[in-house]
């Protein structure tokens, strides 16, 4: 009579497929967000250009509604083979850089002018005073939010179960029209699947952010 | 006797490194610099002065364009000064700068301040640059300091790093912005020595500065700037001793006697 152990492959299954899709598309997000943070403190003006629109665009989109221009704008496009797994990726990764890139963007812009002055002053490029002066330095700040990014991604990957992905949603859909069980104790162990993903997150993001504390 | 002659007379031979013509700048409504001209010559001191926001630090930073300008040209060992990219970044690195708050790097050690420039644009040897940084390091007086990080070091003690840092990168001009105007007055010394040191060792050198004293013994000329122009160039001797402007005497009046 419980759920959970009566249907524990299924549990596993959603809770992996979560894990997943948060791990990749969180990635996707961090790479994706520290490129568009660079391109938008750049001082070329079409990659400033580009990485605004990149945010404003995504930031403001409700995430089903971006969910259902990928997944149906995308293959409608000729992008054509993806499965639906990648696709959630993808979705979730772009739409969640935008909110890393302002994240980031808010960590360079805690770092004082004078270090990017020094460093452009003896003669290193733009890509190497980021690289090299800046970000290290706006990391700290920024990681705080991003660890609060990274669990607002681990949450809206729910959205993907209405789009064929396996995870931790698509538990519910599939016993949920099954034998009699009470559906608030399976919404609970859904619930302490998500629980136990947003703590691991959170004591990684404190765990590197008292690292970066002691780094000086 | 003009002011050409007065920088001839003053390195012997003038072989112009940084020149500065008709060079017009502009903050929002306020014209910050106005038709400068000036030619420094190699191995020459010149010391920077005026009353505060007489436009001297913005001149000191248009020479490597950390500021950029509205008009006019600068050049440095005979080329223009290009636009920001891959060829400016290379022009900089012979442009050593010291600024008023020292802006050493906060997340590296003392050392790695001194190589990363020499690493990652000179693309020196690391421990052939960790060398020669503990050379330059000995050199300003804080070789003892090589593992701590900036945070953990006096003004003056992170101001000698911020000048090794600079002269890691074997710069043909030494630019000083203000270098002493952060540190507290004991400190004040030890850092305007190691200056004194490096203009008697030749180094082409421009410095921002109210310290009067250095003006005095360490430069070949002195510059005297207000309103965005300058006003006055002479020998320090003949500066401190008998300007010629009125500004130029008013200013002194007020710094010198009090």
């Amino acid at each position: 009579m419980n759920v959970l152990s009566d249907h524990f492959a299924e549990f596993r299954e959603g809770f992996l497929g979560t894990v997943e899709l948060t791990g990749l598309s969180g990635l996707l997000a961090l790479v994706l967000g520290i490129l568009m943070a660079a391109f938008r403190v750049s001082p070329v003006p079409a990659l400033r250009i580009f990485g605004t629109a990149w945010v404003t665009l995504l930031r403001n989109t409700p995430l089903v509604l971006l969910f259902l221009a990928v997944t149906l704008g995308l293959p409608a496009l000729g992008l054509k083979g993806w499965d639906s797994f990648w696709l959630a990726v993808l979705t979730l990764g772009c739409y969640t850089s935008a909110f890393i890139c302002e994240a980031v963007r808010s960590g360079i812009n805690s770092v004082p002018v004078g270090q990017a002055e020094a460093a452009r002053s003896i003669g290193m490029t733009f890509n190497q005073t980021l690289g090299q002066v800046v970000l290290p330095q706006a990391t700290r700040t920024a990681v705080p939010p991003i660890g609060s990014l990274m669990i607002a991604l681990t949450k809206n990957t729910a959205i993907a179960s209405g789009f064929n992905v396996t995870q931790l949603g698509s538990v519910q859909k599939s016993l949920n029209a099954d034998t009699g069980y009470n559906i608030y104790v399976i919404f609970l162990w859904i619930a302490v699947c998500y629980i136990i993903i947003t703590l691991a997150i959170s004591g990684l993001f404190r765990l590197l952010e008292n690292r970066l504390a002691v780094a000086r | 006797m003009s002011e050409e002659s007065v920088a001839g007379q003053a390195t012997g031979a003038a072989v112009p490194l940084v020149v500065l013509k008709s060079v017009n700048k502009h903050f929002g409504a306020l014209h910050v610099l106005q038709d400068i001209d000036l030619t420094i010559a190699r191995g020459e001191v010149v010391v920077v002065i005026g009353p505060s926001g007489s436009g001297k630090s913005t001149l000191c930073r248009t020479i490597n364009r950390l500021e950029t300008t509205d008009s006019g040209t600068i050049t440095i060992d005979g080329r223009p000064l290009p636009q920001e990219g891959k060829e400016l970044a290379r022009l900089r690195a012979d442009v050593g700068m010291v600024f008023q708050s020292f802006n050493l790097f906060a997340h590296k050690t003392v050392l790695e301040n001194v190589t990363l420039g020499q690493v990652k644009v000179r693309r020196t040897d690391r421990r052939e640059a960790e060398e020669k940084a503990r050379g330059l390091l000995d050199r300003v007086g804080v070789g003892a300091q090589a593992d701590k990080y900036p945070a953990q070091l006096s003004g003056g003690q992170q101001q000698r790093v911020a000048i090794a840092r600079a002269l890691a990168m074997d710069p043909k001009v030494m630019l000083f912005d203000e270098p002493t105007s952060a540190l507290d007055p004991e400190m004040i010394n030890e850092v305007l020595e190691v200056m004194r040191q490096l203009a008697q060792d030749g180094m082409t050198m421009v410095v921002v500065t109210h310290e009067m004293g250095f003006a005095r013994s360490a430069a070949n000329r002195v510059v005297f700037m207000a309103d965005g122009r300058i006003v006055e160039e002479a020998r320090p001797d003949q500066f401190f001793s008998n300007p010629r402007s009125d500004r130029a005497k008013d200013f002194l009046s007020k710094i010198l006697h009090h």
